[in-house]
This record gives structure tokens, C-alpha cells and sequence, in this order.
């Protein structure tokens, strides 16, 4: 691996860049590999990483149906904070964002992690209960989290209307200060560059189309588009299709994958300086390091593959940010996209051993999967390379429904009176 | 915003509707005869296929009514529509019965 | 206006303009766009580029200008940033701004970036910045944010107002240029409902360009003119001009945008500015034209380089010349029509270089008899000029290799590689796309959707083509509808044929030097080494190609730069242009207004509001109120000089004192009728229903079928089939639904109605020692005696003359009843009660004091107390479990072992060891204070209050075990250090409830 730096950007430069190497190789797929891991996005890239970084294991294929972080990782708002509520959530939430804070040097790739803050705002007395427990959570898991009052707000991100005339007006907000954004497509494209320098198989446009077992019950290897691939052990980390890939060993989870819509505006000059984010009216909004206003929306009503949303829904996110920031009534939306978010009963992601042996499955994300890429890469891992779930995921079973014992973050959020 | 027929009122736009799920899951007679796993299936378990799909849509602003819907997840495109308790106009994917019926849920 | 022709285009010379662009005055004409007049002027320096800063001018004419972006607006309020000079209609006094420079458009000092070009190539910002860690935010994230946007946000809320209109249609005609407008008449003429939109401030597309071609024996302007008056005179014909259809959604369903009056300017108009249609359509033709593609060659990015029909619009609607020596670079025939044009408009033509080794036909015949040097195998290998083009080199190229160049003195270059079909609304309705080999174009395939594709947007170019291809497609719309379609129609045009041919890609050039530089995308400053170099690196799926590179990422979203990048791909991998595939075309088609969409939801019509009938009297008597779902409720009355504490503790003790009074109509209701009514509430609630007598209230308990608590409310039986159902005030739409979800689908058979009753009952309660002897005046035909009407029965009859359901409840531990009357009277009701309670010093008081006194007693609030994760028996309500029962909804998950475990987290009084302190609801509970971080957390603060009646702090909290924790003490760590609290009962005042007796 050629190593990324201002000098050999300028070295380079004087020799018109003729010579910069691949960033990954695209090899013909090996009859065998030790591992397989289903899926070429952000966590599985990070996944084969970790194998081959921290568990040993380099003799590991990464296929994707099509091209690398071309799923959700390429189609998220980015946004990374850990402040969620419950211990199990905060240690695996926690786990990536710490990892987040040294991904650009120890992947030699700039990720821009760029902790600008992530401001969550309360609109009713319900919201400041609720934010409030986080802050306090938060604080006593050792996870920064700060309750802002209306004026604090403002004073944070100056372009909200606050006192405003709204209808939910912003009484207040919980700021993670080391919470902020990244550069999805440098997520995915930085794993797959350090990974592939460690020995692992990118295999791109090589979609699965079986998961063979043997008599025993155990996996074999996957049937795919360039052929079958003999795989000692399989992950399957395919987001919004793991229903689907699931199905050919036989599992059925408890999923269901629905459309996610994002949009940007046109790029102007800096005038959002943080990330902010609001579950009660439905909006989620940054501004990239290019300038465009990042904005997320909700799920659609209805599950669905299309990687397409309904109208209404994306108009109903702009009504929140137009009422957010008054100013922004009059930018443009510059492109308006959907992705395929798997979500589970509780909306927390499973991350476990399966009842096949040698099946290992990383899904559930729901629309919140890109801040964990490298904690859920790095948990996959170990799971994957000791056959037994690391610590942190050890609560992200797929038995816990059958049990009932659900890490359910939305539902301690969730609105009555 | 989809176009949906209700069969009992003809077609209208999505915003007129509610989502209910995925169809033909009957709550079991007797929940408590049922084990752990069983019972989990029935709450939690859905076959979320990329292909046909049989769905329960209410009606919630016209005539408040549950039906079932058949759409294609992958393209959104509405195959049919009918009343509670009629049997489904297609076939589910032959694929997808095969899976269902050679798959145990992993609860 | 020095390069204003005297005479000809669709500008009005009546009626004269002046505008300013950069501080600087100009004048321009009615009809113009700021494009066409500032070239009038003979100013084509406009912007310049993203990362280099390179100067750009005028490039295209329409919507996929890449170059020309400026902000316009001369109030704050009505700034917007990033408009194309080429789309806006000139006005009086219109204020138009450059952008992305600084100081000034001319001299920029970010242009030095153009010289350090070398070492910012694509995706360079991967690469570097890493070190040391920290400097990334605060040093060079904050540089490139600077260095990156284009304009600027506006910094004042928006003046402007919005608006939204459904529309539907049986057909709907996208884009009115020949095709559009032939489909238009065919649909038209057989009788179904048509809607035409076009994205320009007049319908006509090339038409409005056309010089030498004639329909039907008219000249096209003329037949334009004629073709919209049979248009305009049919009833069943909408017209939407300056209307862009922006996005495809499912089950043909479009978004369009109409501009309604940013072309006005500054007259003052009630009309909204913009007006979103979200239509949807029968059938749909798409009649969206083709865009012009540039060739790539070195520095092709120079104010006076344009695009050739780009030119012709300039000169033929516009009456403007763009330059006075021009140099032609082309792939096709059409450059040829361009330079003939405006040869005979006074345009010196220096050459033609015609990338093709053997262009043929009349249009070269034709250039060459009209005496211009017309160069095959001819590229352009170079140009110059710095704030305008000044002279491009020419270069044979034989054999591949190149001659050598030739430099020609020009102040206008035009570029032409044919022309890409407009597919964007076609990709995005899922059609299938085909490539074209002869074309090189991608044009649609089998339509998904109800839709057909006419005209150039499916590569049928030539205008008598184009014009047949639209009217069959009207008429094969109409007949799809089922109706008689109109008769066949034959154009009779002349006009010469333009060919099929295009190049994409990078011609051959001199380009191969480091130094030089080819742009793909205009715009966002790539190269055609840029896409090199990300293909060398790995990068060669089309769409990693985009994002490394950004190519076709800027806001003309590669209208102009994607198939040039795909032919470069093609071209360095050698793989078939078809093999490359394209990026997916997303939906706006150009950029389209936040205000639009948000249309009229603002302020207080950003969600309905619900107000109750005694509303106005909360409000008339100093409320304040909170938002409880779309409900305003009445929070607290504060009295002058109180805030909401000394408010609260007065509402408390009034109330526990006397009586208070409380506007309770929030609360859901629904009336479960029915003779299976019990049967039914058995199933949907824990607890047991067949034994409760009709005039008895029981408090419900609703769980989902997982097990956890969902709602609960007070259930009065009025008779043997008859349930009145209270539900929380946030909840009553999902127990409905939920209660709906279960007698649809499972238990058709039981014979139960059920309707929502939330508005009709108004409910006033009244609470406290007195409250019995406030409404005894009140009603008639019903005894409320303590005998007659013990705690938790209902009694129907009148008060105040109004019928009611009377309810003997308490939600405070005091005497209460609560008074449900029709909602048209709640008001008057509640007046009559007020005044009645006058002589007991009645208080009203809000949600705040109602949470208090409940606290007090220990009574849980839904989504407070529980959270989507607690049982029944978590929050002390097993005693609401109908044992007994065989079946409920939830009680099979009850059974899981989860649910029973003893580590649970169980409701639980806590009092503070200091009665001073008031714990802040939502902190945490832990055994030991002095663990370090991360601690062990047992549990949560729910409820927390000052309790008047105790004359101390109480707290309801869900702890770990808790029950079993009673007489212990533990803590609860706050930042200022820890609380020592007991844990207690979840019951602080009349334990026994002899209060509720009064």
C-alpha cells in the first residue's frame, strides 16, 4: 500500500500522477476462503478489516452484488454521535465513536471525521424529560452529552429560529460535542484500501445467489454471480437485503427493510455549523464540507426494495427544516435519493451468531447504521474469528425477541400522555 | 405517493391510507399453548421479500377499512387488492413458498 | 447593448430594462434573459468555478448551464443564491450578483489555486490533511469549507410565501418544443383532459430558435403562435408554462414546479412565488428534448466558449450576437447550422474544425459555398485568453497523431458533440435505458410507468421526425385512455436534416502534455485527467468514478459532463461505453425550492392544531400551554408576578383545599357498542370486563401484543353493550387503530362497533373537598350523593340543562367527578361550574399541577412512568391483570422469561433525605456513589415535584429490584455530586384514599 501524505501527493504531482497504484485490487475470486463476508459496505469492508488487523485472519473475501459502499454507506447523512440511552446501545455506540476519533490515521485514508457537533432538539416537555434522562445516562457512562437551553442553542447554531414563530417551538436541545460527520464514500473506500493491503478479496459485481450447506447444517460456501466460493465461515452484512440473503440458509429474522430518504441542496458557503437533528418534526440537517445542506428524512410507510420514496415524504422533512431555518426556505434541493433500511422490533441491529453454524449475521441498523461502521466492524470481527460474541454485541442477539429482553431506544422515546 | 385501490372504494392516493404490515398472519387461537419460539415467530418474524408481497392497508381516511394489497417490493408497482379474508388473487413467488416452506425462523 | 442586433428575436425593444450585475448598470429588453442581455453587453466573464476558481462565462442557454450560476435579489429576504444567468427573466431593476470570489470577479485571489492545479487532483483530500489529527477541524476542514460552496445562504428568513396544488390529468405533456406541442394537439383534439407544462417562460423549446425551417407552409414561429392559440382555446387543455416537471414518483405520480412570480421582480403581487403541483397522470408523454453536449478539449472552460445551438439561441430568440470571430469545434452537422446562421447575422466564422475525418453533406457543401474554411480531422489543441477566449490552435490529426497547430484569433468559440437525450424523468420512472451506438446516447427503452417518450428525448432530432413522432404519441395516449383518438395529422416541413451523429468521450488532442487540462464537468472543475486518475486508481465503476472525481455532481448534476465522462471511462478501459452503464438519475430535474415543497405549512399550519372547546377561556384567563400531540392544553394559570412554580403550588393547594378545575377533554374517547362489547374489551384490555356493572367505572390497562404497556384510561359501562373508553391524549388515534387492527382482522365475528367520540365530548374535572357541592346545584336527574354515586360509577342525565355523562373519577386523590358534556357546550358548562364554584375559591389549573397531585398519589402517566419497555407488573398494575382470563392482547408475552425477571426495573417512590431537593426528572439511580465512571445504573427518575401537600420533594422512579429496595437508601448522582434518597412506596399522600370520599 502506497502510503497517503502531503509528500507523496507531491511527488506525485510532479510526475502528473501517472503513477499513483489501485487503492484496491480486483482479484478473480479464490475457490476457498477462511471467511466471506457478504456485502461491501461500510461495515462489512470495516469487518474484513478487523479480521485481518486485529484477529489474524487475512485469507477473507469481501462480496459485493455490485460496487463497494454503493448501499447505505453511499446514501446516508452521516451523521455519528453515541449518546443513546440505554448501556448496551452507549458501550457499542460508544465503542465506534472512539474508533471514528483515530479512523483517518489508522486507515491512512482521510475519513474526515469532523466532530462539529450533534444537537438534538426538544419540542415539547415530553422531549425534555426524555433528553434529559440521555444527558444523565450519558454523563454517568462516561459519554459526553450537555443539556442546552433555548438561548444555548442559538448560540450554538446561530441560524436557528429560535423564539421564533413555530409551531413546535425549540425548547431546548442535548449537544453531543464530539458527535458530528463523516465522509461515507471515504469509509468504505479507506477500508477496502487498508484491507485489501492486509490480503483481503475485494470481489465486486459478484452478487450471491445461494448459501450452500453441508448435511451437517453447516455453511459450505455461497453460489454467486463469478462462481461458487467455498467460505468457512459467511458474515452477511447486507443492510436493507439481508432478509433476502438470509433466506437462501434458511433463516428468517425478524426484519423488515423500508425506504430511507436523504436529499442535499446546492453548495453554498458555510452557514450551518453543526449537525442538527429532530426526531419530533422529522428533520435531520448538516452541511457537507462541499457546501450542500445534508438533510435526512423519515422511513417510508410501507417496506420496499425500489431505493425510491414517496413525495410527501421528503416534502414533509423540508416543511421541518424550512420551519428549523427560515433562511434556508429559499435554497434548492439539488438531488433527492432513497435507501434500504433493515429494522428490527426494537430498531436496535442484531449482531450475533446465528442457529447455522459458521453463519454469522450484522443487521438492524435501521436509518442509524453509518456512525457505528467501526465498532460494528470491529465487534463483527471477533465474533466471526472466536465463533463468540464479543462483550459489547453479546446483548444483540437474535434470541433477545424470543425472550423479550429488547434494547428498545425508540420506544423509550416514544410520545404519549 | 402510491395509487391504491381500496375495494371498497376505488382508487385513492397513499395519504388516504395506513400501512398494517405484512399480510395472512393469523393471531393464534390459543397464544399460551404456543412456546417461546412460536410465539415470537407470530409477533416477529416477517418474510420481507424483494418481490410480491402481501400487505394489510387500511383505509383510514375514507372508508376505515382493513384489505389486503399484493405489491412487487421491488418495483412498488400494486399487483392487486382485496377484501379480508378472500384468499390472494396470485400465487406468492413460487422462489419465496420455497424458501418459506424449506426455512425455519432462526428464534 | 454594443452586440444587440437592430431587428429580429422574440425580445420586446419596446419595452427597455436596466438591471445590475456586479454594481454595475446595464440595460437589456423585455424577453431577455440575464444571460442574453449581459451578452448583449458584450459581458460573457459571469462566475467562476468550484476548486480553481477558473473564470467562467455564458456557456449554454438553458437549464444545464454549468458556468453561469449568480445570486440575485436585492432585499436579504429575497436573496437566492446559485441561479442560472441563463434561466432568469430579466426585469426592472433586477440586482444579480457574481459568486465565489473574492475580491472581485475579475481579480480573484482564490485563482491561485488554479496555478497550485497540480496538486489538488481528484479525490487529493483523501490523501492528506491527516496530521497532525487535530488540525483536520480546526485548521484544514475550516479552510476547505471556506475555499468550497458557491453562494451564499441567504441570511434573512424568506419573504416569500408558497403554495401547493393537486392536479389530475389524463395526459400530461412534458416539455412543449415540437414534439410536446404535436402531442399536445393529438390528445387535445381527441377530447381527454391534457396538461402541458414546459420550464420555460414561453412553450416552443427549439422552436423559439428556429430561423429557416416552416410547418405546414408557415415559418415556425408562425405555426408556434398558431399551434398555441388551438392550445389555449380548448377547455380541456391546462397550460403551465415556467413549470418544471422535477421528479417521477411511483404509479405516475409527478412533481412539477411553477414559477409564479420571480419574473415579475420587484412589483408587489399577492401571488405565491412558487406553486408546487404534485400531479397525477393517466398517461404521461414525455416530450423533454436533448441537451447539447461540449467536446472535451484543452482549456475548453473560457469565457466565449459556448456551446453552438447555444450561440444560435442567442442570436435567433435574443437578437444578440455572442462574438464577432468565431471558431467552430464539432462532431455533427448541427455546429454547421449555427455558424451559417450567424455568418449571415455578421459573425466573422474563422474556421471549422470538424472532429470527423469525413463530415459530408449539404451543411458542409453548404458552409463551404458560403466561403468558411471547413477543416475535417481537425481538433483543437489549445486556447488562450485569460478573461475571454482569444485564440484557439487547430490541429490535423492523421494517423493519430497530431499536425501541427495552427492558432486562429477569435473572441467566441462554439462547441458541439451532438446531442444527449433528456432521459432524466424516463430513468427515473425505472424505465430501462438502451445505448445507442450510432447516437451515443442512451434513449429509453420499455417504459415501466404509463408513459411514452416522443421527440429528441428518444433521439428522433430532425424537426419533421420530431413533430410526427409527438402527434403519434398524443394520439396513441388517448387511445390507451380508451377514447376516440383525433384524426391522423401529416406535418409538411422543410427543414434539412441534421444528422445522428455525436462523439463522447475525449477527442484526440495535443492534450497529452501535464500541463494541460481538458474539463468534463464544467462546473465542479473536473478533467479528463481527473477521470483518468481515478480509473488508475480502482475506481471504475461509474458511479466510484463520480464520486471520486465529482464529475456530474454539481448542481447541473452532469446534464452536460456525464456521457463525456463515460466515453473517457470507455475510452481508458477499453471497455464498450455501453458496458459502463450511467450513474441513476434522481429526481430534481433541476433544482427545485425548499419553500416549494414545504408550500404552505408554516407557522401554525405546519401541523393542525386542536384546540378544545374551553380554549379560549384558558386562554382569555392567562394560560400558558404546552403541546401535547397536535393538542395545545392548558399547562398552568399564572397569576400576575407568578412563574410556573408559585402558580403550580397555588393550583395544589386549592385543589387538595377545595377544589379545582381542570379541562380534561384531550383525553381520548372511544364508544365500544356492540352485543359482544365486554367480549371484545376482555380481549383488547388486561382487565376483566363481563362482571363490571353498567353505571361502574374500571381503570383499563392496554398492552401491545408484546407484551408492554401501551395506554390505559378509565372505562365507564354505560349499559350491558355499551363502553365509554377513555384513552391517554396521545394515544387515541393508536388505540383505535390498533382496536380496529384486531375486530377487522381476527375477530370479524364479534358483533362491536366502535367510534371515536374524542370531540364530541367536551370534560370538564372537578376536583377537591368541595367538588360535590359545586355541582350539586348544577345537575338534574342525578343523584351525586356519596351514597347514590360512590368513587369510580357514571351517572347519565343533565347539568347546566346540557345532557352529560357524569363520571364519579380521580385523578388527584381528591372528590372528583369529571363532567363529559357535548362539546359545543363545554364552555358554557364550565362557566356555569366556575361561577357556581366561586364561593369555594375554584381553581383552575393545568397539566403541570394535574401531574403534581397524581404523583402524590402514585398514579403512573403513560409515557412518563412507562417508556415501550415496561410491563404491567413493573409499574405496580398486576392488580389491573384479569387472572382469570384465558387470552388478551399481550398476555402471552407477559409469559416470557424476560418479563417476570426480579431485576426488573419496578415503580418506586423515592424521597430525597434533604426535602429541599427537587431531583431533576430523567436522573439516573445508582447503589454506589462513589463508583467510577462508567457506573452501574439501577434506574431513573420518571416523576419529580414539589410536593405542596408535604411540603417536600417526591419522585417516582423505575429501579432495579425496586420493590424489594423499599426502606433502603440509595443515590442519585447529579453533576453538582450525589443525592442520598429512600427508597419508598410509590404513594406519598393518603395512602388509604380516604380523601376520595371527600
Amino acid at each position: 500500500m502506497r502510503r497517503f501524505s502531503a509528500i507523496s501527493l507531491f511527488r506525485e504531482a510532479l510526475g502528473g500522477h501517472e503513477t499513483w497504484p489501485r487503492q484496491w485490487r480486483s482479484p478473480e475470486p479464490k475457490p476457498a476462503y477462511d471467511v466471506v463476508i457478504v456485502g461491501g459496505g461500510g461495515h462489512g469492508l470495516a469487518t474484513a478489516f478487523y479480521l485481518a488487523e486485529r484477529y489474524g485472519l487475512t485469507n477473507v473475501a469481501v462480496v459485493e452484488k455490485g460496487w463497494i459502499g454503493g448501499g447505505n454507506t453511499g446514501r446516508n447523512t452521516t451523521i455519528i454521535r453515541s449518546n443513546y440511552l440505554f448501556d448496551e446501545s452507549a458501550r457499542l455506540y460508544e465503542h465506534a465513536l472512539k474508533l471514528w476519533e483515530g479512523l483517518s490515521q489508522q486507515l491512512n485514508y482521510n475519513v474526515m471525521y469532523s466532530p462539529r457537533g450533534v444537537l438534538m432538539l426538544a419540542h415539547n416537555i415530553h422531549d425534555v424529560q426524555s433528553f434529559k434522562r440521555h444527558v444523565h445516562a450519558n454523563r454517568l457512562n462516561g459519554i459526553d452529552n450537555e443539556w442546552l437551553s433555548p438561548q444555548e442553542c442559538k448560540e450554538f447554531c446561530p441560524p436557528l429560529n429560535v423564539g421564533g414563530a413555530m409551531r413546535y417551538p425549540i425548547l431546548g436541545g442535548a449537544l453531543q460535542r464530539r458527535g458530528g460527520t463523516a465522509r461515507h464514500d471515504a469509509v468504505a473506500w479507506g477500508y477496502a484500501r487498508a484491507a485489501d493491503a492486509r490480503g483481503v478479496d475485494i470481489l465486486e459485481n459478484c452478487e450471491v445467489l445461494g448459501i450452500r450447506r453441508a448435511a451437517s447444517g453447516r455453511v459450505e460456501g455461497i453460489e454467486t454471480s463469478r462462481g461458487f466460493i467455498r467460505a468457512g465461515k459467511i458474515g452477511v452484512v447486507a443492510a436493507g437485503n439481508t432478509s433476502v440473503v438470509m433466506n437462501m440458509a434458511g433463516v428468517r429474522l425478524p426484519l423488515e427493510s423500508f425506504p430511507l430518504q436523504a436529499l442535499v441542496s446546492e453548495p453554498v458557503k458555510p452557514a450551518f455549523p453543526c449537525v442538527v437533528m429532530s426526531n419530533t418534526i422529522h428533520a435531520y440537517i448538516s452541511q457537507s464540507d462541499k457546501g450542500e445542506m445534508v438533510i435526512g428524512a423519515g422511513t417510508d410507510a410501507y417496506t420496499s426494495y425500489s431505493q425510491r420514496g414517496a413525495l410527501h415524504i421528503a416534502t414533509h422533512t423540508l416543511d421541518a427544516i424550512c420551519e428549523l431555518v427560515p433562511m434556508f426556505r429559499r435554497l434548492r434541493m439539488l438531488r433527492n435519493w432513497g435507501g434500504i433500511v433493515d429494522v428490527t422490533p426494537d430498531r436496535s441491529p442484531i449482531v450475533a451468531k446465528t442457529p447455522v453454524p459458521g453463519l454469522y449475521v450484522n443487521c438492524g441498523w435501521g436509518t442509524g447504521g453509518f456512525k457505528a461502521t467501526p465498532g460494528s466492524g470491529d465487534v463483527f470481527a471477533w465474533t466471526i474469528a472466536k465463533d463468540d460474541p464479543h462483550p459489547i454485541n453479546a446483548p444483540f442477539t437474535i434470541e433477545r425477541f424470543r425472550d423479550g429482553v429488547m434494547i428498545d431506544e425508540a420506544a423509550a422515546a416514544a410520545v404519549a400522555h | 405517493m402510491l395509487l391504491i385501490k381500496c375495494p371498497f372504494c376505488g382508487p385513492r392516493p397513499e395519504l388516504e391510507f395506513s400501512y398494517g404490515g405484512q399480510a395472512h398472519i393469523a393471531r393464534p387461537k390459543d397464544p399460551a399453548s404456543l412456546d417461546d419460539e412460536s410465539w415470537a415467530e407470530y409477533l416477529y418474524i416477517r418474510s420481507n421479500p424483494k418481490g410480491l408481497h402481501a400487505e394489510r392497508w387500511r383505509h383510514i381516511h375514507g372508508c376505515a377499512r382493513f384489505f389486503n394489497v399484493q405489491r412487487n417490493t421491488a418495483s412498488d408497482a400494486i399487483v392487486a387488492t382485496y377484501k379480508i379474508g378472500e384468499e390472494p388473487p396470485k400465487p406468492v413467488d413460487p422462489g419465496l413458498e420455497e424458501w418459506s416452506s424449506r426455512s425455519g425462523a432462526a428464534l | 447593448m454594443r452586440y444587440r442586433l437592430p431587428a429580429g428575436g422574440r425580445i420586446d425593444r419596446s419595452k427597455p430594462l436596466s438591471f445590475h450585475f456586479d454594481g454595475k448598470k446595464y440595460s437589456g429588453f423585455a424577453g431577455d434573459t440575464l444571460a442574453s442581455a449581459l451578452i448583449a453587453n458584450g459581458a460573457h466573464l459571469v462566475g467562476r468555478s468550484f476548486k480553481y476558481h477558473r473564470p467562467r462565462g455564458i456557456m449554454s442557454a438553458g437549464a444545464d448551464e454549468p458556468n453561469a450560476l449568480v445570486g440575485v435579489g436585492s432585499e436579504e429576504a429575497r436573496y437566492t443564491p446559485n441561479l442560472r444567468a441563463t434561466q432568469i427573466e430579466l426585469y426592472n431593476g433586477l440586482v444579480a450578483e457574481s459568486q465565489n470570489r473574492w475580491p472581485s470577479l475579475s481579480l480573484d485571489f482564490s485563482g491561485a489555486n488554479d496555478l497550485f492545479s497540480r496538486f489538488l487532483p481528484a479525490g487529493f483530500y483523501y490523501k492528506t490533511f491527516m496530521w497532525p489529527a487535530s488540525a483536520w477541524k480546526k485548521l484544514y476542514e475550516p479552510m476547505i469549507r471556506r475555499a468550497a460552496g458557491l453562494g451564499r445562504a441567504p441570511e434573512a428568513a424568506d419573504a416569500d410565501r408558497y403554495t401547493q396544488v393537486y392536479g389530475h390529468c389524463d395526459v400530461l405533456v412534458v416539455g412543449a418544443g415540437p414534439a410536446g406541442l404535436a402531442a399536445a394537439l393529438a390528445a387535445a383534439r381527441s377530447g381527454v383532459k391534457v396538461f402541458v407544462c414546459d420550464e420555460q417562460d414561453q412553450m416552443g423549446g427549439s422552436l423559439l430558435s428556429e430561423r429557416e425551417a416552416t410547418i405546414d407552409g408557415q415559418g415556425a414561429a408562425d405555426w408556434l403562435a398558431q399551434t398555441i392559440r388551438e392550445l389555449k382555446s380548448r377547455t380541456n387543455v391546462v397550460l403551465l408554462r415556467r413549470t418544471t416537471a422535477f421528479g417521477w414518483y411511483p404509479h405516475n405520480f409527478l412533481g412539477l414546479c411553477e414559477r409564479v412570480t420571480d419574473h415579475l421582480g420587484l412589483a408587489i403581487t399577492k401571488q405565491p412565488r412558487e406553486r408546487m403541483w404534485q400531479v397525477r397522470a393517466r398517461e404521461v408523454v414525455l416530450a423533454t428534448g436533448a441537451i447539447e453536449r461540449p467536446l472535451v478539449f484543452p482549456d475548453n472552460d473560457r469565457p466565449g466558449i459556448m456551446m453552438a445551438e447555444a450561440a444560435r439561441t442567442y442570436l435567433n430568440r435574443y437578437g444578440v450576437l455572442p462574438g464577432s470571430r468565431a471558431v467552430v469545434f464539432t462532431a455533427c452537422d448541427s455546429a454547421y447550422r449555427a455558424a451559417l446562421e450567424l455568418k449571415s447575422a455578421g459573425v466573422e466564422i474563422a474556421a471549422i474544425a470538424d472532429v470527423r475525418s469525413a463530415p459530408n453533406g449539404r451543411w458542409m457543401e453548404r458552409a463551404r459555398a458560403a466561403g468558411i474554411d471547413v477543416r475535417p480531422s481537425t481538433v483543437i489543441a489549445g486556447t488562450y485568453g485569460r478573461l475571454r477566449i482569444s485564440h484557439a490552435d487547430l490541429a490535423r490529426i492523421s494517423g493519430g497523431t497530431m499536425g501541427h497547430p495552427e492558432t486562429f484569433a477569435c473572441d467566441l468559440l462554439l462547441m458541439s458533440a451532438g446531442f444527449t437525450p433528456s432521459v432524466h424523468l424516463f430513468s427515473q420512472s425505472r424505465g430501462k435505458l438502451v445505448y445507442d451506438e450510432d447516437l451515443k446516447a442512451y434513449l429509453p427503452g420499455t417504459s415501466v410507468e404509463r408513459e411514452r417518450s416522443v421527440g429528441a428525448c428518444r433521439g428522433v432530432f430532425d424537426l419533421g421526425a420530431s413533430l410526427a413522432d409527438g402527434f403519434a404519441g398524443g394520439l396513441s395516449a388517448a387511445k390507451a385512455l380508451g377514447g376516440t383518438a383525433a384524426a391522423e395529422h401529416k406535418f409538411s416541413v422543410f427543414a434539412q436534416s441534421l444528422g445522428r451523429d455525436g462523439f463522447i468521450g475525449a477527442p484526440p488532442s495535443g492534450g497529452k502534455s501535464r500541463r494541460t487540462r481538458a474539463w468534463v464537468d464544467f462546473q465542479n472543475d473536473v478533467t479528463a485527467k481527473d477521470i483518468e486518475l481515478a480509473t488508475r486508481e480502482g475506481f471504475r465503476s461509474i458511479e466510484h468514478v463520480k464520486r471520486y472525481t465529482t464529475t456530474g455532481m454539481a448542481t447541473d448534476q452532469g446534464k452536460t459532463s456525464n456521457m463525456n465522462a463515460l466515453g473517457i471511462v470507455s475510452q481508458t478501459l477499453a471497455l464498450p461505453a455501453s458496458q459502463v452503464g450511467l450513474t441513476t438519475f434522481r429526481p430534481p430535474y433541476t433544482p427545485t425550492t425548499f419553500g416549494a415543497f414545504a408550500g404552505q405549512s408554516r407557522g401554525e399550519l405546519f401541523d393542525p392544531v386542536r384546540k378544545t372547546s374551553i380554549h379560549e377561556w384558558a386562554r382569555e384567563n392567562g394560560a400558558v400551554f404546552e403541546d401535547v400531540s397536535l393538542w395545545k392544553r392548558a399547562h398552568y394559570f399564572p397569576r400576575p408576578g407568578e412563574d410556573m412554580h408559585a402558580a403550580v403550588r397555588r393550583e395544589c393547594k386549592a385543589t387538595r383545599e377545595s377544589v379545582g378545575i381542570f379541562d380534561a377533554t384531550t383525553l381520548g374517547k372511544i364508544e365500544v357498542v356492540g352485543k359482544d362489547a365486554a367480549e371484545f374489551m376482555n380481549r383488547m384490555y388486561t382487565n376483566a370486563w363481563t362482571k363490571l356493572e353498567p353505571g361502574r367505572l374500571r381503570y383499563g390497562v392496554m398492552l401491545r401484543e408484546d407484551g408492554f404497556v401501551m395506554d390505559d384510561g378509565v372505562v365507564g359501562r354505560m349499559s350491558p353493550d355499551r363502553f365509554h373508553v377513555t384513552t391517554t391524549t396521545g394515544g387515541a388515534a393508536r388505540v383505535l387503530a390498533l382496536m380496529e387492527d384486531y375486530l377487522q382482522t381476527e375477530w370479524s365475528d364479534l358483533d362491536v362497533w366502535l367510534t371515536s367520540t374524542t370531540e364530541q365530548w367536551a370534560v370538564i374535572a372537578v376536583q377537591g373537598p368541595n367538588a360535590r357541592k359545586v355541582l350539586e346545584p348544577l345537575v338534574h336527574g342525578i343523584d351525586i350523593s356519596q351514597q347514590a354515586m360512590p368513587h369510580m360509577s357514571v351517572q347519565e342525565g343533565h347539568i347546566c340543562g346540557v345532557p352529560t355523562r357524569l363520571f364519579r373519577v380521580s385523578f388527584t386523590g381528591e372528590l372528583g367527578f369529571e363532567v363529559n358534556v357535548p362539546m359545543g357546550y363545554g364552555r358554557g358548562v364550565w362557566e356555569a361550574i366556575y361561577a357556581a364554584g366561586r364561593e369555594f375559591g375554584i381553581t383552575p389549573y393545568g397539566t403541570e399541577t394535574m401531574h403534581v397531585l397524581r404523583a402524590e398519589k402514585g398514579y403512573i402517566i403513560v409515557g412518563q412512568e412507562t417508556d415501550g419497555t415496561v410491563t404491567p407488573d413493573d409499574v405496580g398494575l398486576a392488580w389491573a391483570i384479569g387472572k382469570a382470563k384465558k387470552d388478551f392482547v399481550g398476555k402471552r408475552s407477559l409469559a416470557r422469561p424476560a418479563m417476570s425477571r426480579s431485576d426488573r426495573k419496578q415503580l418506586v417512590g423515592l424521597l430525597t433525605v434533604d426535602p429541599n431537593i427537587v431531583l431533576e426528572e430523567g436522573a439516573q439511580v445508582v447503589a454506589d456513589p462513589s463508583e467510577p465512571v462508567p457506573m452501574t445504573m439501577i434506574g431513573h427518575v420518571t416523576s419529580s415535584y414539589w410536593s405542596v401537600a408535604l411540603d417536600r420533594s417526591i419522585a417516582l422512579a423505575l429501579v432495579q429490584g425496586g420493590r424489594a429496595r423499599i426502606g433502603s437508601r440509595l443515590s442519585v448522582p447529579i453533576p453538582s455530586g450525589p443525592v442520598t434518597v429512600e427508597v419508598v412506596q410509590p404513594i406519598f399522600y393518603d395512602p388509604e384514599g380516604k380523601r376520595l370520599d371527600g
